[in-house]
Formats: structure tokens, sequence, C-alpha cells
């Protein structure tokens, strides 16, 4: 559902059916819902047998990368020689991105329960759920939701943590995330080795999304082919999704809309469209690290993991930011690449001085100070940001301004030859 | 089993390697220095600093050569246009906020940055003088390590160091993004006793020794492998001379003793082999007289050689530590046929351990040859020795200028410098430092370890195996008319060959076998 808004039509609310229902947020309210029902049938099954369900139901990863869920818990230890852990990635800083927000603000316990169920399918004692530092209110309600639900008993001999972060993006990379939580510097690792092999506490980690485990007991509920069969494009890609919609629409918020939908639809029906006398300019359709969209790609694109790589960009987390006509592309641009040489965790050379360089680029050029030269020196520099880093923060930096210079290269150009007026002071 | 075998190319050199090698390693191996700076072997892999990146074939994108293993057929290109193009980027973000004061930096010469700048960088900066360089004013981190952080790259080789190996964090990166710098804790202070490490391991000009401060351009700089004299561990070092005066001690990587690290004790100790009081001439007492003169060598060797053939009864010897295996074997040999005993003293201090390194620590007895003394049979009993020096006719004192000893006998004084009490002696005898000869040490653990001459000697000063070599071959053979093995001895390798065939201890060694890195002696029994 839209919340704030009244579901609309072409919605399918499943993750968000109870957004805005108080009663829910409750252990008794959601028991009455019919809720932990599946972790009480989970508990009695072979972890094995809940793996192949969550295969066969093509859930895939919801925090960006969109790995296949199944095939992911399939990788920890069949036989366990040590303790195995899960970790909650629940540190959603994704500028542009704020489902898992409304997911823990509302449904904590499917949540909760989802996160018990993979902690059983992977035979781990001991979770993590790591909540980004600056969601007071999520907090609150995660706190008061895992001690109802402790008190309960209903987790078995599973021990849940929650773990607050500090403010730093970069400890929503899963690997600063577990540096992160055993009170290390927030860095991302070197990969090999990865979770499954040496994790948190260099154990066999798991970890996944807010809104991938919130799914599970859905999926148990209604069976892998009832999830599976939610899908309007691509059979790669199945469930529903929760986009955060933001930016140039009269209606910004939180919809879930089965894989496949059309972005079109998305911005024009359920958002209701862009304000009145402007019209559609650009759209980053998966959370601020992925390529920027054009009017026809945005009006063209569907909205799964396969539909929005036809248009040249990514799904990511569901973060859709709009922007229409009256929007200084440059400008946006250049608040991505501060954002990102801010919270840049430093360790990478191309990382640590790219981004800050080419913010500084970007803002020489907002001056009125640029240089024909820029552009391609812009260019030039993200290219030497890509595909070369520990992760992917650089390249997250980079993408908005190639795709940017590609498609709204006469803005760049405005601003460097002096026919549009400066916004910034160098 | 030995390691399993692992084939692969680099830069169209096949090598083998053990499987679990990493590429950056196995480059090596084939003659190929993959440019890094992140990356130590004798530090944990950080993987950050990406300048080591690699072509790979049928990897989808450059690979780090650190953080990669070897793998069976795997064909890595270094000189790949992607890979050059890839570091060539590197080198260019690591410059934009560095300063570029190369001519007033003491890492210039000897700089990393440089090097690979040099070799495969940028040839015109795209940043200056458009944007500001990132500045940071210096910081004082500990006794000998100031922190210059304008020309940091954030390498982390030395927050690593200080976690990782001396196991006393005090270092961190502070800040993020290319505000970041290394921090030290805010109580602590960079003065842990193998913190000066953390000045060899920077690549760059960034962490600066005070002793070395403007002391030399870093191609002024002679280079003599030689053995830390600060204890009994042996640590590998290299002396650097300027101008004949030794000016810095760097560790001189041996895994098998101290891996790529010295302590600061070892470090520091070195002032007293630029020492300018030095005896420079053989001084001897002419027909009982009261003043030393000074004279040439053949007058010297023959005053203590007639002392020594008249000499009947007991001779002691009060040797150095300090001094060669082979200074010590030709002491001893001076006085075959006589009844001769011979001690040493240790200086004892605290033992100061590396902590992540197996076997690594300053050693609680200050001296580099105690044992090659003891496989020679000099006893730790000093003031038995000083004891029965009193009685005897007889006393060689070999560069101990804390001689307490008395006797009735003829007292020779073969050393560095000239101590108030070796004025009694009939003759003292000039010889060189340890920087000033070659020679070779025993560490505790047995292992004979050669140095190697840094600088000159003053005047006529020579190495004491030289001085007593030439004295057994004076007095025909040995002391008190003996036989023994005679005959000049030219040169450190032969005085350590005479040494090896006639000491148990060190039967089977030869001088050129020991090389650089030396080796353990055969026998382990140390004499009672």
């Amino acid at each position: 559902m839209g919340y704030p808004h009244k579901p609309h039509a072409k919605e399918t609310v499943v993750l968000s059916k109870h957004f805005g229902d108080a009663d829910a947020r409750t252990y008794k309210g959601w028991v009455k819902r019919g809720g932990y029902e599946m972790l009480a049938q989970a508990l009695t099954m072979e972890p094995a047998r809940v793996i192949d369900i969550v295969k066969e139901s093509g859930l895939r990863g919801r925090g960006g990368a969109g790995f296949p869920t199944g095939l992911k818990w399939s990788f920890m230890p069949k036989e366990k020689k040590k303790p195995h852990y899960l970790c909650v990635n629940a540190d959603e800083s994704e500028p542009g991105t704020f489902k898992d927000r409304e997911i823990m603000r509302w449904t904590p316990h499917a949540l909760l329960e989802g996160t018990a169920i993979a902690a059983h399918a992977i035979q781990a004692e001991v979770v993590y759920i790591y909540i980004r530092g600056e969601f007071t209110e999520p907090w609150a309600v995660m706190q008061r939701a895992l001690a109802e639900a402790t008190a309960a008993g209903v987790f078995g001999a599973i021990k849940l943590h929650l773990h607050r972060g500090a403010g730093a993006y970069i400890c929503g990379e899963e690997t600063a995330l577990m540096n992160s939580i055993e009170g290390k510097r927030g860095n991302p690792r070197i990969k090999p080795p990865f979770p499954a092999a040496a994790g948190v506490f260099g154990m066999p980690t798991t970890i996944n999304n807010v809104e991938t485990l919130a799914a599970v007991p859905l999926i148990l509920k209604k069976g892998a082919a009832w999830y599976k069969g939610l899908s309007l494009a691509s059979p790669k890609s199945t469930g529903t999704k929760l986009f955060s919609v933001c930016g140039h629409v009269q209606k910004p918020g939180n919809y879930e809309v089965t894989m496949g939908f059309p972005l079109k639809d998305l911005l024009y029906d359920l958002c209701g469209g862009i304000p009145p006398g402007r019209t559609l300019k650009a759209c980053i359709p998966g959370g601020s690290s992925v390529p920027i969209l054009n009017r026809e790609e945005t009006e063209s694109c569907l909205l799964d993991y396969e539909g929005v790589v036809e248009k040249g960009s990514m799904l990511g987390s569901g973060g859709v930011i709009v922007f229409d006509d009256s929007t200084d592309m440059v400008y946006q641009i250049m608040r991505l690449a501060r954002f990102y040489a801010h919270e840049s965790c430093a360790q990478c050379t191309q990382c640590r001085e790219g981004t800050a360089w080419t913010t500084k680029i970007l803002e020489r050029i907002l001056a009125g100070q640029g240089k024909t030269a820029d552009l391609d020196l812009l260019l030039d520099l993200a290219e030497n940001m890509t595909g070369k880093t520990i992760c992917v923060l650089s390249d997250s930096c980079a993408a908005p301004v190639v795709s940017g210079i590609k498609k709204f290269k006469k803005e760049f150009e405005d601003y460097i030859a002096g026919r549009r007026k400066p916004v910034m002071v160098a | 089993m030995p390691d399993e075998l692992v084939t692969l190319t680099i830069d169209g050199v096949p090598v083998s390697v053990p499987k679990g090698t990493l590429v950056i390693e196995a480059a090596k191996q084939a003659g190929v220095l993959v440019p890094h700076y992140c990356y130590h072997p004798g530090l944990p892999v950080a993987g950050l600093c990406r300048m080591c990146l690699v072509d790979i074939e049928k990897a989808p994108k450059l690979q780090i050569a650190c953080a990669t293993q070897v793998a069976e057929g795997m064909v890595v290109r270094t000189q790949s246009p992607q890979a050059k193009s890839g570091r060539m980027g590197v080198l260019e973000l690591l410059l934009i906020n560095h300063p570029l004061d190369c001519p007033i930096c003491d890492q210039a010469g000897e700089c990393e940055l440089q090097d690979f700048t040099f070799q495969e960088g940028r040839p015109a900066t795209r940043y200056s003088p458009d944007y500001a360089k990132r500045f940071n004013p210096v910081e004082d981190f500990g006794p000998d390590v100031l922190y210059v952080p304008n020309r940091c790259i954030l390498c982390t080789r030395c927050v690593r160091f200080m976690e990782d190996v001396a196991k006393e964090p005090v270092l961190n990166v502070s800040e993020r993004g290319d505000r970041a710098y290394i921090g030290i804790h805010s109580e602590g202070r960079l003065d842990h006793p193998w913190a000066g490490n953390v000045v060899d391991l920077c690549p760059v000009g960034s962490l600066l020794s005070k002793d070395f401060l403007h002391k030399a351009r870093a191609w002024e700089l002679d280079k003599a492998a030689s053995i830390c004299t600060g204890c009994s561990q042996g640590c590998n070092v290299t002396l650097d001379t300027r101008e004949n005066v030794v000016v810095r001690v760097r560790p001189r990587p041996n895994l098998e003793v101290n891996r790529y690290f010295i302590c600061d004790h070892g470090r520091m100790n070195y002032r007293w082999m630029n020492r300018g009081d030095r005896i420079e001439a053989p001084l001897v007492r002419r027909g009982g007289g009261s003043e030393l003169h000074a004279t040439d060598w053949d007058e010297a060797f023959d005053v203590v050689a007639s002392r020594l053939r008249g000499a009947g009864g007991k001779a002691v010897a009060l040797v150095s530590p300090k001094a060669s295996t082979e200074a010590l074997y030709f002491a001893r040999e001076l006085f075959r046929g006589l009844e001769w005993s011979g001690a040493f003293q240790v200086v004892m201090g605290e033992e100061a351990p590396l902590a992540g390194v197996p076997n690594l620590a300053l050693r609680a007895e200050r001296a580099p040859n105690g044992r090659g003394a003891e496989l020679l049979g000099y006893s730790r009993d000093y003031a038995a020795a000083v004891a029965a020096a009193e009685t005897a006719s007889v006393v060689l004192v070999l560069d101990e200028p804390d001689i307490a000893v008395r006797t009735a006998g003829a007292l020779i004084y073969v050393g560095t410098v000239l101590p108030e009490r070796a004025r009694d002696a009939q003759a003292v005898l000039p010889i060189a430092n340890v920087a000033e000869e070659e020679g070779t040490f025993v560490n505790r653990d047995g292992r004979v370890q050669r140095y190697f001459q840094a600088k000159s000697a003053p005047g006529m000063a020579r190495p004491a195996w030289w001085v007593f070599s030439e004295l057994v071959a004076t007095l025909g053979g040995g002391g008190g008319g003996g036989g023994g093995g005679g005959g000049h001895v030219g040169t450190a390798a032969e005085a350590f060959d005479r040494l090896a065939a006639s000491v148990e201890a060190f039967r089977g060694l030869s001088y050129p076998q020991l090389g650089f890195a030396g080796a353990a002696a055969p026998a382990v029994a140390v004499p009672a």
C-alpha cells in the first residue's frame, strides 16, 4: 500500500498489507493476523526443505544485488562445524530508499518471523539485526516487538540481537556491516573469503535484507508456486517489490507492485503523476547508486531485475527518484557525488580520492568555472572508479556521473560555456 | 609431503610456486615487481591501495595481485593496457593531494611513490593548480616518529603493524573519505619498543625518524649488510653510511631471525660506531718505561710476542661478547700451550618481545656474540677470571673498556678506544669496530651470521682477528712455544675457514655458504 496513501487498485498488497495498522505492530495483534504460525511450522521442518521452498519461489535479494535468496542460504556449510550467524541488513541508507523503514515501523513481527525462519534454514543460533542509527522510530518499534516475541518464546533456541548503526552509509555494505557488529571500523572486507565461509567473527554467516526476509513467512504460507506466479514480465523476477518513490510526483510514498510492473504506471497512476504543468525529465529507478534513466527509458521500463538492466540501469533497492523538467541535473549529480565523497570509507584510493575530486569538478562547473576538458576528465575518472575497488561505493558514485553526462550533456555544456548562470560559488 | 606446486605464467614467464601463494609473490619469482603500497609480506593483506592491479586471463575485471591466490594455468599480465591504465589511475589519485615536496622530503630517493610514478605514472597533473590540496599539520607520534599527513597515502601499513604485529593498536585511520588521516590514540604514544618499524614500513615520507631527520639524502648513502649488536637475537640489519659515518640502522629481512623488523634499541645503537676518540696506532711500553709509545705493527707484535714467549703459568683473556667469532678464536689460539682461561661479561637489560612474531625479542642479554664466545670455550664466570688475572702472567683484554683488572703479570689491551686503566698495559693494539670489519656472530639460537664492512677503520686499526692471527703467526703457531695452526690470514673468509676447520662446533660450515642469511652451527652443545 502506498502508505500514507490508500492502496491503489494496481498494487499487489502483500508485504505492505498492514502498513498503517497500529495493532499489527503488537505481538498479540500479529498473532491474531496469523503471525508466527509459519515460524512454528518451519522450526519443525528440515532446514534444507525450507531452503528448497525459498529457492523454488524465485525470491531474490531486495537489498540491491538481487542474488537468489535460497541459493545464498545453500552456500552455508551443510555440516555445521562452527557457529552459524545470520545478519539482517536493516541499515537502509541508500538515498531515495525508505521501504525497510516502513516494514520495521509497521510490521516488525513479519521481519522477526522471516528472520527466525531464515536462521533455522541456515542453522544459525545467533542473529544480528543491524538497524540504521538514524531510524529512531523503527528502532523503538523493533525493540518492543523483539521483547514481546522473545517473551512469548517463539524463537526457540535462536537468539536475536538488535544492533544500532552509528550513521555510516558504508555500514550497509555487508562486510562493513559485519566489521561494525564486531566493534571495528566499518570498512568493507576484501573477498574472498565470502561471508558464508568467514563472515561475522570469522564464522559462516548469511546476510539478508529486511524486505527479503519479511517475504519469507508469506512464501511458506502461500507456497513457492504462488510467489513464483507473481511475475508480470521476466520469470527470473518473482514476487512483489516495494518501491519508495520520491521527488517530483504528486503522491510520493511506498508502493508494492508485482515484479515486472511498468515504471510508467507506477509514476503516473499510483503516484498521481508529475506535478501539474511539469513534465518528466529523468528517473533513478533503484536508489542513488544506479545509472539515471531519461524520460523515454523511464516510460518504457519494466520494474524487475531484467527489465531495468535492459534500460541500462538496475533495480537496486527500489528507491525511485523522479526528476521533472525543472531539475538541474548537473546540480543533482553533484549532490550525489558529494554524498559518496562524504561516505567513502577511505580504504581504496580510487574511491577516497576519486569521489572527492569528482565532486570538486562538478562544483566548479556549477560555479561557472568549468572547462571543456572537464567532461572527459569526469568520464575518465569514472572509468578509473569502476570495477577496481573492494566494494561498489566508488562505482556508485561513477554511475550517475557517467549516465548523467551521457544523457544530459547539454546541461553540463551550458554551464561550461557560460550559457547558464552559475548556482554555486567556487 | 612438500607443498603442492601450481604452475602459472606471469608476463610470459612460467613459474611454479606452492599452492596458496599470492600472485604478487609469484611475480617476484618471475622477476616481475608488481607496483604496490599497502601490501607488505610481513603484514596481513589489506588489499586497499589497489596499486597492484593486474590483468588475469578469464577474470571479468582487473584483480589485485596482493590478494589473489595463484591457480593452475593462470595467465597474468602486468603490462596489458588495461592493467597499466588501472595503475596509472591509482597513481594519479595518490598524487592529487600529495604535496610533491620531494626536494625537502627524507624519503626522496627511496620513495615508492616516486619510483612507481616515475615508472608508470602520468607525466602531468590534471588536478593542480585548479584545486587546493588537503592540508594537515605534522604530528609528533612518539619518541622517534613524526607523522607528515600531507604525504600520507593511507596504505595503513603502520596501523596494521601496530595492531597485528606489535599488538599495541595505538594507530588507526581517523575520519573517512578524502579527509582521512592516520590517527593516534588520544592517550597513546608511538613508544612501543618496536615502534620504529613503522618508519621503514611507510612507503612514502609520511612517517619519519627524528633521529635520521635531514641527515642525508638517500642517494648519498652507502649500504652494508650487518648484524645488530644490540642483543643476542642477531637481527639482520643494514648499516647506512654517509662519508664514512654510520647514520642509520635499518632491518634487513631474514625470515629465520627477525623477519622484516628490528627493535628501537637496536635501531638507535650505532652512535658509538662513529666515536672520534679512537686508538689509531699500536702503543707499546719500551724497556720497562712508564710511557706508552706509538709505533708500527711490527714492533707491537714483537713486544707482545716476547711477553707471551716468556710467560709461564696462567694466562687470562677477558673478552667482549661484541668481538667477532674469528677474533675470539685467534685470541684463544694465542695461548695454545699455556694454562688458559677466558671469560666474558654480558650487560643485561629488559626483554622486549615483538608479540606478533614468534621467537623475536630484544633479548635481556645485550650482546651479539655471547653464544660464539661460549662455543669457543669462554666462560660466563667473569668474576672468577678477573680474580685469576691477579696472579696470571699474561692478561689479555679484548675491547672491554670497563676493565677492573689488577694483575702482577703483563697486561695486553686490544681495543677500539683507550680507557684509563688500559694505560697500564705493556701493549695497546688498535682494532676496528663492527662497522669497520668483516666477521661473524653466533646468535642465541646458534645461528652463525656474517656482517660486512660499512666504513673504514681509523688510522692503523685493524680487525681483531687479523691482529690475533698475526700474533699467532709471529709466535710461530701459538704462545708458550706450542704448535698449532699458524700462518698469515688475509681475509675474514680465511679466518673463518681456519676456525671451522679446527673447532668442532663450527665444523662443516664455510664462509661463502653463510652468505647474507647465515646458517645454524652444527653443534648445539655448549661446552660447560
